[in-house]
């Protein structure tokens, strides 16, 4: 068993570019879930029209990078709008079942062999991220001795901080502004609210979209950090893992989901290194009768599923929340 | 065209006899649709690999024939790219070539090497992208011989379309009954129901290949351990959080905590292929006026109908239907009528999860069982139980029918030329109604509109 590798596995998940699409992700549904009492079970779906408005407008259509970050975004408000109107004014359960089925639709549309030509089909679309690499202003690869980052991942790993940074400092400031205190009191109680002649319904639709984009910056950097637009990336686990990271860290806590995302992760690549290290190799720790080295991989999918069960049973406020203030339940 | 399928078969079976690929060679030789140079058999490769088996699905009666002798190659990331490896189709019509690792590959079968009078169907492709995500087998899959229902009548195809729309539609309505009962009565939207349909499949699974059981049999069995499932769950699981007052929002999340436990625990155990159960895999179909079915789509249309209407007298007539509707109308003044709320609740989980049991039983029958078949349904037993109307039984069977139907109909529809729901997105139609009628009819087809808060 080696130490080191399992450590660098962990760490990297943990502190790479991929926690840090979860925290961004989760970011977002702490604005809709945490703050709002929204129940948004499609931030994949959100997550890909951002990353697939960059990719199309680039790679499809030939546009400029920034114009397509900027057709990516409005495409992921537009997508909140359109989700938003006809579920806001229904029970939580409807928004969940609607963007959920929304999610799924847009990733069968965007997988599709009939819209090859445009998004590429079950490939995908690469391409696109010429310039954010030529951006890059690290010469060498980063190495902190316990870890080890590629010269992309350095350079992926700064954007990504910076932009988690400053939107927790978005959140923070929105958050503790009059505001955000509507958004906190719709979670607790939508009637009286609205018998205090708030428009509810309004104060929704903007969570939903301040959400939706910070879902769609997710997505820009997720397929930005890796390369290629794979419709597959976006699918309805994505969103449940998102969840399960926002829960660890505590749901309306601003940084909640940032240590969410990164405590998710470390176990989660350290169980799998550890499995995939204890059943490899001529002579392994856990004999192949017990499990092979392909059911060494799922055994920390079931760690996660049992834990988030446990977690909602017996701490659902998570690390750092405050069971007063997230009371969890439907409206 | 029987001919060239007699032919095919003749040298397949020829060689299954003579075991021995010289003598098949001799056999096959004089027949134009077996070329020579098919290797006995191809070995699965041990670890990741790319399998492809290719089967002409108007070959044999009603079981696809294997077609062997065909070249296949794989390349890295595009055709032409790094060349992988390259096989010839074996006597069972498979070939399976080692990867090195995750990723985009294509395999590229040569047109060529085809028998005679064997053709790509659909739209002949003969190119299939794979994206290698686990370490097991990747299959790919070609289209061969389904070219004739091109030209089948409009009207044919359409009543074809109904009746498999209908027979999806019933397995749809059973899961959909389990999931309409289990949230009238403790108002949990069970996102680990998707699972509870594959535990029946995966179930009848291991009764049939691990006990021996026949299908029949090991599917009576299934269902029991489906309802003992159900059971089991309400005590240990949903029960205690009933009763220390967890929230309905935080339940949903358990849900989805247990689904991904159920599906790992599905993967772990059943392993991420996808198998076939020992019996009435293949079937001919009988003609039945203008409709044709094999006998197990009979049988499915039977049980499922019987199931259904059994359940439905039931909840509308004995005392224990009675008492579920009361619960789940309003379980306080049930329970100040003196009902045992809790014990309802309990054979409520047992009937629903039995129920969603017996669709994945069905649904093994009809197809095959993966650990995912659930899973892959769960949307649309949601679309079928919102678009009826939460909670309502009648809802539910009329919304899964018209969401089998929508599945399965929106395909064949082309106006034009132009097809609006593509056969590979058939599901989109479905979910897409279930947006709209959230949209314009909340509380569904049959709900009461009070319902909804």
């Amino acid at each position: 068993m080696d130490f080191g590798t399992l450590l660098d596995a962990a760490l990297s998940s943990a502190l790479g570019p991929q926690a840090i699409v979860f925290a961004l992700a989760a970011i977002g549904l702490n604005v809709h879930f945490g703050y709002t009492g929204l129940l948004n079970f499609g931030q994949a779906g959100f997550m890909a029209i951002g990353a697939f408005g960059l990719a199309v407008s680039v790679t499809t259509w030939d546009l400029p990078f920034w114009v397509g970050i900027g057709i990516a975004l409005v495409a992921t408000i537009l997508l909140a709008v359109i989700l938003g109107f006809p579920t806001l004014r229904r029970r939580a359960d409807y928004l969940a079942i609607a963007t959920i089925a929304t999610s799924e639709i847009l990733r069968l549309i965007l997988g599709s062999v009939e819209a090859k030509d445009t998004f590429g089909g079950s490939n995908g679309l690469t391409g696109f991220t010429q310039t954010y690499k030529d951006m890059n202003p690290y010469s060498g690869p980063l190495d902190l001795g316990v870890v080890s980052f590629s010269r992309n991942d350095v350079w992926s790993i700064t954007v990504g901080w910076t932009l988690v940074a400053i939107s927790c400092l978005i959140v923070w400031a929105l958050m503790r502004s009059p505001w955000g205190r509507v958004l906190r009191s719709i979670r607790e109680d939508e009637d009286a609210v609205r018998s205090l002649g708030k428009n509810v319904f309004a104060y929704k639709m903007q969570a939903l979209i301040l959400g939706g984009v910070f879902g769609g910056i997710a997505g820009i950097f997720h397929v930005l950090k890796q390369g290629s637009a794979v419709p597959t990336d976006f699918n309805t686990t994505f969103t449940f893992y998102a969840y399960a990271a926002l829960l660890v860290g505590g749901a309306a806590r601003v940084l909640g989901p940032v240590v969410g995302s990164i405590l998710f992760w470390f176990p989660i690549a350290g169980l799998g290194s550890f499995f995939s290290q204890a059943t490899s190799g001529p002579d392994p720790l856990i004999p192949a009768a017990i499990m092979t080295d392909t059911q060494a991989s799922l055994v920390r999918f079931i760690v996660l599923g049992l834990g988030l069960m446990l977690l909602m049973i017996f701490r659902p406020q998570g690390i750092f929340g405050d069971r007063r203030e997230i009371a969890i339940d439907g409206r | 065209m029987r001919l060239r399928l007699a032919a095919l078969l003749a040298a397949v079976a020829g060689v299954l006899i003579l075991l021995s690929p010289s003598a098949a060679l001799a056999q096959a030789t004089p027949t134009p649709s077996a070329p020579a140079g098919a290797p006995a058999d191809n070995p699965l490769v041990d670890g990741q690999n790319i399998t492809v088996t290719l089967l002409d699905v108007k070959g044999g009666k009603g079981k696809p024939a294997p077609v062997p002798g065909v070249t296949l190659t794989v390349f890295k990331d595009k055709a032409g790219g790094d060349q992988i490896g390259t096989q010839v189709t074996d006597t069972k019509g498979r070939v399976s070539i080692p990867i090195p690792s995750n990723g985009v590959y294509v395999v590229s079968l040569d047109k060529d090497s085809l028998p005679a009078g064997v053709s790509l169907s659909g739209a002949g492709e003969n190119e299939k992208t794979i994206t290698a995500r686990i370490s097991g087998n990747n299959f790919a899959q070609f289209q061969i011989g389904a070219a004739v229902t091109e030209k089948v009548a409009f009207s044919e195809k359409f009543t074809n379309a109904v009746v498999s729309g209908l027979k999806f539609g019933l397995i749809i309505a059973l899961a959909a009954l389990g999931l309409s009962l289990i949230f009238g009565t403790t108002g949990l939207t069970n996102f680990a129901h998707g699972e509870l349909i594959t535990f029946g499949g995966i179930m009848t699974y291991a009764f049939n290949r691990g006990f021996g059981m026949s299908v029949i049999l090991a599917g009576i069995c299934a269902v029991i351990a489906g309802a003992i499932f159900g059971f089991l769950q309400d005590k240990i699981l949903w029960g205690p959080l009933r009763r220390r007052g967890t929230g309905l929002i935080a339940m949903m999340i358990v849900s989805i905590g247990f689904a991904l436990l159920l599906r790992s625990i599905f993967q772990y155990t059943f392993g991420g292929s996808t198998r076939t159960l020992s019996q009435y895999v293949a079937q001919g179909r009988n003609d039945y006026g203008p409709i044709s079915l094999s006998p197990k789509e009979v049988a499915i249309f039977g049980v499922a109908i019987v199931a259904i209407i059994v359940v439905c007298i039931a909840m509308m007539r004995t005392r224990l239907g009675k008492s579920m509707r009361a619960v789940s109308d309003n379980p306080d003044l049930s329970a100040s009528s003196g009902l045992r709320v809790d014990s309802v609740i309990t054979s409520v989980w047992v009937l629903g999860t039995a129920l969603t049991a017996l669709s994945g039983v069905l649904l093994a029958i009809n197809q095959q069982v993966n650990f995912q078949m659930g899973f892959k349904l769960l949307l649309l037993v949601f679309a079928g139980v919102t678009l009826g109307g939460l909670g309502t039984i009648w809802g539910a069977l009329a919304g899964s029918l018209i969401i089998g139907l929508m599945v399965e109909v929106a395909p064949v529809i082309s106006i034009g030329g132009y097809q609006p729901v593509p056969a590979s997105i058939k599901d989109v139609g479905a979910l897409v109604v279930l947006i709209l009628i959230l949209l314009v009819r909340p509380q569904g087809l049959l709900g009461r509109a009070q319902r909804i808060g």
